[in-house]
């Protein structure tokens, strides 16, 4: 049986490839998920990548996976179309911050609170990351089975915090990649 | 396939023999950024085991050829080679209309980015990045030029062996792989940290790409060859 090809790290060159709007090209996904007419609440989940002493994270690279408004994980083919694909991509920058624009994804299934996955890549991280973002006023946080697996104390590194804004309802989450309040990675 | 399906097909777990540790020292930029806590077993559920999908769409005519893809005013400058090979889960199963991205140096050693300061010449045709979706039996083929090595800060006279960057996409997302593929009997290998995360021989050995006169091109290009496996549904599939 073939065995697993081992990852290698993103590197800090990436972005020509991986998120080359800046140079020009077309990106196979960015930032903003959604379209005009892509139904759902809109909202925009943004945050920093921080490494083990607080420094910001400028060359992360995150992948970002949801369900549309209803729940459901998009089969729709991603390559600049105008439709919801459930994918986003998203490089931080100098200040290690990052920002998706999406709409507020349904429950997969009725036992799980909405959520988001996402996959961290980095120099310095030879493998990525793997975590999963929750929202803030999500009365099924609460009986969510991945989130009540989590130690207590750690369970609030994968809740996004609400805010109001007049642009909408804007989640702030932070990636804590060492330390005290190191974000929960998951061996997904 | 419906969602309930795709939720109730099983994958292998990460296979941590051949996969490298977060934290290893050699490789600098490790120190601070590898997580300090164990990951935290997640049971897969449909959110991990979907993934998004990529169609021709997503990808040009001259996507999977470097050497024609940016051209301005002559032709790329170097070696030219092939790179082609199959993506496979690890039952050996194809995976088929997945996207691979790649990018990487030019002949001389230096990306094209904002960051790299190597001190050697850009060349205008040529920016190194290129994608491709996989055919019927997971199979990919790039045209490009054969990258320099390059010089990195991580030790004193580091140099980071030639190498080609991927990015690959399985039937899951936890599927997701990104890695390096390496040239066969480059003298760099063994002093390279980022290599030597991989912390067995024999996965390190599966990182390095074979050279095969059959995908060599008369008088065009040299061949390469590198097979890549994502974890997927292992050999005895399991019904849940
Ligand atoms: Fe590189």
């Amino acid at each position: 049986m073939p065995q697993q090809t081992p990852s290698q790290t993103v590197g800090p060159f990436f972005a020509i490839a991986l998120t080359p709007e800046d140079y020009g090209f077309q990106p196979i996904a960015g930032c903003e998920l959604t379209a005009g007419d892509t139904p759902g609440e809109r909202m925009r989940i943004e945050g920093r990548v921080l490494d083990g002493r607080g420094e910001p994270v400028a060359d992360a690279l995150l992948d970002l996976w949801q369900a549309d408004c209803a729940g459901r994980y998009p089969r729709v083919p991603g390559g600049g179309g105008r439709a919801f694909t459930g994918f986003g991509r998203c490089a931080t920058d100098a200040a290690g911050k990052f920002r998706f624009l999406t709409v507020k994804p349904g429950r997969v299934e009725a036992s799980q609170a909405p959520h988001a996955v996402l996959a961290v890549f980095a120099r310095g991280l030879p493998g990525h990351l793997f975590t999963r973002i929750y929202f803030s006023d999500e009365p099924g946080n609460a009986t969510d089975p991945v989130l009540s697996g989590v130690d207590a104390a750690r369970r609030e590194t994968l809740i996004a915090q609400r805010r109001d804004t007049p642009d909408g309802a804007v989640y702030r989450f932070d990636i804590r990649l060492q330390g005290g309040a190191e974000t929960v990675f998951f061996d997904a | 396939m419906s969602a309930g399906r795709e939720a109730a097909k099983k994958i292998g777990p990460r296979d941590w023999s051949g996969h490298p540790p977060y934290l290893y020292l050699p490789y600098r930029s490790t120190e601070f950024r590898a997580p300090s806590k164990p990951l935290v077993p997640l049971a897969r559920a449909i959110s991990e085991l979907t993934a998004p999908v990529f169609g021709e769409s997503s990808v040009g005519a001259l996507d999977n050829d470097l050497t024609r893809n940016a051209v301005k005013n002559g032709a790329a400058l170097g070696e030219r080679i092939t790179v082609s090979g199959r993506i496979l889960e690890e039952s050996g199963r194809p995976v088929r209309g997945a996207l691979v991205e790649i990018w990487q140096a030019n002949a001389a050693g230096r990306y094209v980015h904002v960051n790299d300061r190597h001190d050697a010449p850009l060349d205008p045709n040529f920016h190194g990045a290129g994608r491709c979706l996989t055919g019927a039996n997971g199979e990919y083929r790039f045209t490009t030029i054969r990258p320099g090595a390059y010089p990195w800060k991580n030790h004193a006279n580091a140099w980071r062996p030639a190498h080609i960057h991927f990015s690959l996409f399985g039937n899951a997302f936890a599927a997701r792989l990104v890695t390096q593929m390496y040239f066969p009997g480059d003298p760099l290998h063994d002093l390279d940290p980022v290599l030597h995360c991989v912390r067995s021989a024999a996965a390190r050995q599966r990182l390095v790409a074979r050279f095969s006169m059959e995908k060599t091109q008369p008088e065009r290009a040299l061949g390469f060859e590198f097979d890549i496996v994502l974890r997927g549904p292992q050999a005895t599939p399991l019904e849940s």
